[in-house]
C-alpha cells in the first residue's frame, strides 16, 4: 500500500515542487519566416474551479494525486472522496483544511446525493475516478455546462504469460504477477491483473508456481498473516461471492476459495478456465479471484483481448521481442507494461489513463498539470509591417501575390511583384 | 428525449429554404452541379428560396421513394462497416495514410475551381477570400501532415526514474478507431477537410457529416471524397437533423464537432452514453480592445480584415465587439468609416468583395438584433440591408446597453458594437463578465497592458495587434475553453487529437526490491520510503542497512 499511496504521492509532490516554474512558463512556438517579426507562444493557464471525485480503493492516492495536479495548475479545487472509505474520507476532510488554503481547496464528504448535487453545478473541469456506469452519469452532467472531463475508469486488465525457462526469471515474474493481483488491495484496483492468458502447455507449470509463491507471500493461512487487504464492504463481498456461486465457476477453482463473511476476507483464489460467458469473465472482477484462461498458442491472446472492451492496462510477461511488438501494434489499451504489473502507476514520465471503456484523459507527472490547464495560444504581431494584399478590394494581382505567399513560394512572390508572373 | 434534442438541433442549424430545400437534402445525389460562375466579374443576382420553419415531424412524412433515408439502421451499418475496415488494419499503415493525404492534396489541386465556385454558391464568398481562407489553408494542413507524418508516428521515448528502475519507457501514438467529424457552414470546406486530415494522419476510419446549410460544398465533398479517397474507410454522410441524430446514436471512438455551444451540448451528451471523447470547436463573443497608442490605420485595417473580409463576420474568431476609451472612440470611428470605404466602396452592399449572409434565417436573426429598441438608435455607420441579396452593410454601433441581445449573443455577422470605458483596464471586467471566448484581441503598444491582458483574460487563443491570424499558425493549438469549447487541433495537435497516447513500460529482470512484496516488515517499509524519495544517498544508506528513522 505504501508504494501505491503514500510513496507515489510524496514523489508527485516533490516533482511538482521542483518542476512547477518550468511547467508554468510559456512555450515558444515556431513560426515561418514569412511571419517575421511576429512571435508565438503557448501560455498555460488554470481552468478555474475543478471538481475531483475520487474512488475508495486507493482513497488517498486517487484523491491527492489529481489534487496535486489541479493545484499545480493554479485552480481552486473541490474534492469529493468516496463515502465507501469513510475513515480516509474524514481524515482528508479534517487534515486538508489545516494544511492547505481553506478558501481555495475544499473537501465535501458524502454519498450519491451529495455527488448528484455537486454535478448540477458548473465546473471548469471534472476529474472522475471510478466505474464506467458512473462515468457516463458524470459526463452527461458535464455536457450541460460544456465542462471538459477526465474519466479514469477500469476494465479487465489481462496478463499474458509466455513461457520462461530460467528459474530466476520465473520466480521474478511470478512475484510480480501475484504482487499485481493479491498484493494490490486484494485485487481491488483498476490496474490490478484481472485474469491471466497462458498457452495450454505451460499452464500446469504456471499454476504450480503461482500456488507455491502465494503460500510463500501470503502464508499458509492468509487470513491470519495480515499481508492482504480485506474486501471494502459487504456489498462488494457478496458481489464477489456471487461470481463464484455459479457451479461451473465453482468447479474451476484450483486454489483457495475460502471466504470469511464476518471479516470480509476472501483468500487468494485461482481458477482454471472458468466459462467465458460467466460473469467472472465478463465483468471486472475487482477482487482476489484470479482466472487463468488457456489458449492453443500465446499469440491467440491478441484476438482474445481485441474481442473485449479496451482495458486500462495490458501486462505481458515474455522475453519474445516479436510478441512484444505485436501486442503494442495490434492491441489497444490505456497502457502496456512488459514483465511487471502495477508499477506503471509509479512512473511520472508516462501518461496514466484509459481508452475506450477504460476512460479518456490522463495524469501523473506533468500530465497532471496539463490535464488541469488550458493551453492558450498567443500570437504577437507588430504594427510596423503589413501584407497589404491581405485587404480588399481584391484583384488578380493581389490574388497572385497571396497564392505565392501562402505556399511560401518566395521566388514566385518576387516574380509576381516584378510583374513577371501572373495569376493563372 | 432524442426528439426534443432533434428539434433543438434543427432550430440551430436548421435547413434553410422550405419544402424544396428539405427534399433536396433527402436526395443529395440528385442535385444539379452548380452552374459555372465567372469569377471576379459582375455577378448576376443570386437566386435563393424563401424559408419557413419546418418541424422534424413534417420532414418525416415526406415521400422518399427514390432514395433510402439515412436512419439509425443505416448509421449502425455504416459504423459496422468502417469498424470492420479499421479492425482489419486498413487504416493503420503509414503507406495508407500517406496515400489518402496525397489523394486529398491532389483533390484540392485538381478541383480548386469547383471548390471556389461551390463556396461562391453557398456564401457568395469572394475568390481571394475562398482561396486564402479555405483552399490554401486545407492544402497547407495536408502538406504539413505529409511532411511530418513519419515523425509524428514515431514513439516518443520517455525517461524513467529510480522508482521503476530498471526500466525503459515510451509513448506510442495509436489511432482511436472510427471517428465522426461534424462540420459547419461558414468555412464549409476547410472545417471539414482540416479535421479529416488529422483523423486520417492518426490512422482512423472517418465519417464526415458536412453542414446542410452549405449544400453546394456538402454535395461536392461527398462526390470528391468518394472519387479521391478510400471508401472502405472514409465516408461522407449528407443530411440535416435526422441524419445527424442517427449518427450521434452510434458508438464512435471520437467525435469532433465544430459549431454552436447549444448543439455542442447535445453532441457531448450523446457521446457520454458511449464514453466517447469529444473535441468541441465552438464560438463566443471575441472582444477587441483598442488602445490609443497604436498606429490606428493599421489596427483598423486588421480589424476590418478580421471582421468583414472574413466571411462577413460569420466566423467563430471574427471580432465580435470592440472596447475602447471614451476619448479615443471618435477617432477610431472616423478611421473605421474611412477604411471601410477604401475596402468596400461607397455602397458596400454592391461590393463583390464581401460575402453574403448564409441564409434567410440568419439574415432575419441579424436584422432582429439591429431592430431591437435601444439598439437601432445606436447605429452610427451602415445599417443598410438588402433581403433579396441577403446582404447587410458593415454596421457600427456605439454603447449599446449590455442587456440587449446583440451584446449577449454571438453576433456572427457584419455588426460591430463599440463599447466605451473610462480607462482600458475596465475592459477586463467587461470581458470577464461574459463567457470565455474562442479568441481575444488587443491592439496596444503598452507592454504592461499586453502582459495584464495575457494574464487576466482567459480565451481559447489570443492575438496582440492583429486579428484571426493565429488560426494560420500550425505550431499553435487552435481550440476553445469554457463555453468556446474543449480540445484543440491544427498541425500536430490534429494528429494528437485523433490519437490515443499509449504508455509502454519495459521492465528488466535484473535488480528487484524484495521490499515490494509481502510478507511486509518494518524494514521493508523503511527501504520503500527511501526508494520513493529518489534521494540517492538515503537509498544507498537504506540498502546498506542504515536509515534516518
Amino acid at each position: 500500500m505504501f508504494i501505491l499511496q503514500v510513496g507515489t504521492l510524496s514523489k508527485s509532490v516533490n516533482l511538482a515542487l521542483s518542476s512547477l516554474k518550468d511547467w508554468m512558463s510559456s512555450r515558444k512556438a515556431k513560426l515561418p519566416i514569412a511571419a517575421f517579426p511576429s512571435t508565438a507562444e503557448v501560455f498555460p493557464e488554470p481552468l478555474g474551479l475543478v471538481l475531483i471525485i475520487s474512488s475508495w480503493n486507493l482513497p488517498f492516492g486517487l484523491s491527492l494525486e489529481p489534487v496535486i495536479g489541479a493545484i499545480a495548475a493554479g485552480n481552486a479545487v473541490v474534492l469529493k472522496p468516496s463515502e465507501l472509505a469513510p475513515a480516509s474520507s474524514s481524515l482528508l476532510a479534517k487534515t486538508i483544511p489545516t494544511y492547505l488554503d481553506k478558501k481555495a481547496v475544499k473537501v465535501i464528504e458524502g454519498g450519491v446525493a451529495i455527488g448528484e448535487h455537486l454535478l448540477c453545478c458548473k465546473w471548469d473541469k471534472i476529474f472522475f475516478t471510478g466505474n464506467a456506469r458512473v462515468g457516463r452519469i458524470v459526463m452527461t452532467a458535464a455536457a450541460n455546462y460544456l465542462t471538459p472531463v477526465t474519466l479514469e475508469l477500469g476494465g479487465k486488465c489481462p496478463a499474458i504469460f509466455d513461457s520462461f525457462s530460467s528459474s530466476w526469471d520465473k520466480e521474478m515474474v511470478i512475484k510480480r504477477v501475484l504482487g499485481g493481483k493479491f498484493g494490490t488491495c486484494a485485487g481491488q484496483a483498476c490496474i490490478a491483473i484481472d485474469y491471466i492468458l497462458v498457452q495450454e502447455g505451460f499452464a500446469p507449470t504456471l499454476l504450480e508456481l503461482l500456488r507455491n509463491m502465494t503460500k510463500k507471500m501470503f502464508g499458509e493461512n492468509p487470513r491470519e498473516t495480515q499481508s492482504m487487504a480485506r474486501i471494502i464492504n459487504k456489498q462488494h463481498f457478496l458481489r464477489l461471492k456471487n461470481l463464484l456461486d455459479d457451479p461451473s465457476v465453482q468447479s474451476s477453482i484450483v486454489h483457495g476459495g475460502g471466504m470469511d463473511e464476518d471479516n470480509l476476507f476472501i483468500e487468494p483464489t485461482i481458477l482454471m478456465n472458468p466459462p467465458l460467458k460467466a460473469s467472472i469473465m465478463t465483468d471486472e472482477i475487482f477482487g482476489p479471484l484470479l482466472p487463468i484462461i488457456t489458449l492453443k498458442k500465446i499469440e491467440d491472446s491478441i484476438e482474445f483481448i481485441n474481442s473485449r472492451p479496451k482495458a486500462l492496462a495490458i501486462y505481458v510477461f515474455t522475453k519474445n521481442e516479436t510478441l512484444k511488438r505485436r501486442i503494442i501494434s495490434e492491441t489497444s489499451s490505456g497502457s502496456v507494461t512488459f514483465n511487471d504489473a502495477i508499477i506503471q502507476y509509479a512512473a511520472d514520465t508516462i501518461p496514466f489513463g484509459g481508452v475506450g471503456e477504460s476512460g479518456f484523459g490522463r495524469y501523473h507527472g506533468k500530465f497532471s498539470f496539463d490535464t488541469f490547464t488550458h493551453e492558450k495560444a498567443i500570437l504577437r504581431r507588430s504594427l510596423l509591417t503589413e501584407f497589404w494584399f491581405r485587404f480588399p478590394p481584391w484583384n488578380d494581382f493581389k490574388l497572385a501575390l497571396t497564392k505565392s505567399a501562402y505556399s511560401f513560394d518566395y521566388f514566385g512572390f518576387l516574380l509576381v511583384l516584378l510583374g513577371l508572373k501572373k495569376n493563372s | 428525449m432524442m426528439r426534443t434534442l432533434s428539434l433543438e438541433l434543427f432550430h440551430i442549424c436548421s435547413v434553410d429554404g422550405g419544402y424544396t430545400r428539405s427534399l433536396r437534402n433527402q436526395f443529395p445525389k440528385q442535385r444539379n452541379p452548380p452552374l459555372p460562375i465567372p469569377v471576379l466579374k459582375k455577378r448576376k443576382r443570386l437566386r435563393f428560396t424563401h424559408s419557413s420553419f419546418i418541424c422534424s415531424a413534417t420532414l418525416a412524412v415526406m415521400p422518399d421513394e427514390k432514395k433510402k433515408v439515412f436512419d439509425v439502421e443505416s448509421a449502425a451499418s455504416l459504423v459496422k462497416e468502417l469498424r470492420g475496415s479499421f479492425n482489419a488494419g486498413k487504416t493503420k499503415s503509414y503507406e495508407w495514410r500517406i496515400a489518402q493525404l496525397k489523394g486529398i492534396e491532389k483533390m484540392i489541386d485538381e478541383r480548386e475551381k469547383d471548390i471556389i465556385e461551390a463556396l461562391h454558391e453557398d456564401l457568395s464568398k469572394p475568390e481571394l477570400e475562398a482561396f486564402v481562407s479555405e483552399v490554401s489553408m486545407s492544402k497547407g494542413a495536408c502538406k504539413l501532415a505529409l511532411k511530418e507524418l513519419g515523425h509524428w508516428m514515431k514513439p516518443e521515448k520517455a525517461k524513467t526514474s529510480m522508482t521503476t528502475y530498471p526500466s525503459s519507457a515510451e509513448i506510442v501514438s495509436e489511432p482511436l478507431g472510427v471517428v465522426l467529424v461534424i462540420s459547419t457552414w461558414n468555412y464549409p470546406f476547410l472545417l471539414s477537410i482540416d479535421p479529416v486530415i488529422g483523423a486520417i494522419a492518426a490512422g482512423n476510419a472517418v465519417v464526415l457529416k458536412p453542414s446542410e446549410i452549405a449544400p453546394a460544398i456538402s454535395t461536392l465533398l461527398s462526390k470528391l471524397l468518394e472519387e479521391y479517397l478510400d471508401n472502405s474507410s472514409i465516408r461522407v454522410v449528407e443530411g440535416a437533423v435526422a441524419e445527424t441524430t442517427a449518427l450521434l446514436e452510434q458508438k464512435w471512438d471520437k467525435i469532433f464537432y465544430t459549431g454552436s455551444p447549444r448543439v455542442g451540448r447535445i453532441v457531448m451528451a450523446a457521446a457520454a452514453k458511449h464514453l466517447t471523447p469529444v473535441t468541441l470547436e465552438l464560438g463566443g463573443k471575441c472582444p477587441v480592445v483598442v488602445d490609443s497608442n497604436v498606429n490606428l490605420q493599421v489596427a483598423v485595417r486588421r480589424i476590418i480584415a478580421g471582421k468583414w473580409a472574413c466571411n462577413n463576420g460569420q466566423a467563430c474568431i471574427a471580432p465580435d465587439y470592440v472596447i475602447t476609451t471614451k476619448d479615443f472612440a471618435p477617432k477610431l470611428i472616423d478611421v473605421l468609416r474611412h477604411e471601410l470605404e477604401e475596402f468596400f466602396g461607397k455602397n458596400p452592399i454592391e461590393s463583390e468583395d464581401m460575402s453574403r449572409i448564409v441564409s434567410v434565417q440568419h439574415f432575419k436573426r441579424l436584422t432582429r438584433l439591429l431592430d431591437e429598441d435601444e439598439v437601432s438608435d445606436k447605429i452610427i455607420i451602415g445599417g443598410q440591408r438588402d433581403e433579396n441579396q441577403l446582404k447587410i452593410a458593415p454596421t457600427i454601433l456605439v454603447d449599446v446597453p449590455e442587456d440587449t441581445e446583440i451584446m449577449k449573443e454571438e453576433i456572427f455577422g457584419p455588426l460591430l458594437p463599440i463599447l466605451t470605458v473610462e480607462n482600458l483596464e475596465e475592459s477586463f471586467d467587461v470581458i470577464n463578465s461574459k463567457s470565455k471566448p474562442l479568441a481575444a484581441y488587443l491592439f496596444s503598444e503598452n507592454k504592461q497592458l499586453q502582459k495584464d491582458f495575457v494574464n487576466n483574460i482567459s480565451s481559447g487563443g489570443m492575438l496582440i495587434n492583429d486579428t484571426i491570424l493565429h488560426l494560420t499558425v500550425s505550431s499553435l493549438p487552435f481550440g476553445g475553453v469554457g463555453e468556446s469549447g474543449m480540445g484543440s487541433y491544427h498541425g500536430k495537435f490534429s494528429f494528437d487529437t485523433f490519437s490515443h497516447k499509449k504508455a509502454v513500460l519495459y521492465r528488466g529482470f535484473t535488480g528487484e526490491s524484495p521490499a515490494r512484496y509481502p510478507p511486509y516488515t518494518p524494514g521493508k517499509l523503511k527501504l520503500l520510503k527511501t526508494l520513493t524519495s529518489g534521494n540517492i544517498v538515503s537509498i544507498l544508506l537504506a540498502l546498506l542497512g542504515f536509515s534516518k528513522d
